[in-house]
């Protein structure tokens, strides 16, 4: 089965997952830029960075026949200093023109800051103003709720369309608000700290499969790529079909990154195929 | 040395807030499938009753640190 893995950080991740993804099945991952362990001093650090995924990573995933798309950002956690994410703002446009670059993420809230909220706002604003695609984390744990109802509040006063904007990592306490709005949602398979993916399946049976991601993250902490095909798996084993499942896990992340038309990659359908008789004989 | 009480929360927090919320998935599942069937929301199972009596394990107080025992204890045929 072919599967897209819409949020990946393969800058933290080997070779080897890239090989073992793409014979599991794995045709694309999309790189979000996000915080890389440590709060970075430099904008031009953020810069190398920027080039590192829109550059460099889809050669290494070309190696493996697997498509690499990425998206450039001032990620929550580092928004927190507002001078350095503005001098990284100002360099974005640059990367919208790069043939990979899908759009603005991940952004949005770590801590619910002031701080946090003006580099969001600046962000969207400047996603509407070049017409790129938004990618938006939300909190961990118990700053969840909280972050994820703020990052709603500011979006209603944007004008932003809802289809256009991938709310992440929701799980059961934060998934019907944006869903209801209008946008689409992901749902982050961790081993511990976010979803798991017998609970991703559970909402899919819940909240149906429409403006649905499913995705591993899979950065430099606990992590693991194929959370998503144990997800798969769950999924399969409660009866769906493998069509049922290309929906989700393919042609949902095309739906959604096709926005962008330097996604490339087109809805797949299953078809069986008749052969008389005579034909397998000549064959 | 022995780890201090607050050492092992913080390496333990995480992993049983997970255990829980899966628990709580568990239920969820089995309550959907239910309402689903033909008499709904009428299922019973004594396993389930295992279960809950065993959520009851969890949160008694004990002068004894012996609640995984007991929990196995609970889930043996001991006739």
């Amino acid at each position: 089965m072919q599967i897209i893995q819409p949020h990946y950080h393969a800058i933290a991740r080997t070779a080897q997952d890239y090989e073992r993804m793409a014979m599991s099945g794995v045709v694309a991952v999309a790189e979000p830029a996000f915080w890389a362990g440590f709060d970075r001093l430099y904008p031009e650090t953020f810069i190398d960075y920027f080039r590192q995924i829109s550059e460099f990573e889809p050669t290494r995933a070309a190696d493996y026949g697997i498509k690499h798309y990425c998206w450039v950002g001032v990620n929550p956690k580092e928004a927190e200093n507002p001078e350095l994410s503005h001098e990284v703002l100002k360099q974005m446009p640059e990367f919208f023109k790069k043939p990979t670059v899908l759009g603005i993420g991940e952004i949005g809230f770590h801590k619910t800051t002031k701080n946090e909220e003006e580099i969001f706002e600046a962000q969207v604003e400047q996603a509407i103003k070049y017409d790129q695609l938004i990618l938006i984390h939300t909190p961990h744990l118990q700053d969840k709720v909280r972050g994820t109802k703020r990052t709603l509040e500011v979006l209603s006063h944007m004008n932003v369309n809802p289809e256009r904007v991938w709310i992440d990592h929701v799980e059961e306490h934060t998934i019907r608000e944006p869903l209801e709005a209008g946008y689409w949602v992901g749902f982050t398979l961790y081993p511990i700290t976010k979803c798991t993916p017998k609970r991703a399946v559970d909402m899919l049976e819940i909240y149906g499969h429409e403006r649905i991601l499913v995705n591993s993250s899979a950065d430099w902490g606990p992590s693991d790529p194929f959370t998503l095909q144990e997800c798969i798996v769950q999924y399969r084993a409660r009866g769906y079909s493998v069509q049922d499942a290309i929906e989700i896990f393919h042609n949902n992340p095309v739906r959604f990154m096709g926005q962008n038309p330097k996604f490339d990659i087109k809805p797949i359908r299953l078809e069986t195929i008749e052969e008389s008789s005579s034909s397998l004989v000549e064959n | 040395m022995m780890q201090t009480a607050l050492q092992v929360l913080d390496r333990e927090y995480l992993e049983a807030r997970c255990s829980l919320v899966e628990l709580g998935a568990a239920f969820d599942r089995v309550d959907r499938a239910s309402d689903h069937e033909e008499n709904a929301g009428e299922f019973n199972d004594s396993r389930l009753e295992l279960l809950k009596q065993a959520l009851g394990i969890l949160t008694e107080e004990s002068h004894l640190p012996n609640r995984a025992e007991r929990l196995l204890l609970l889930f043996s045929d001991l006739d």
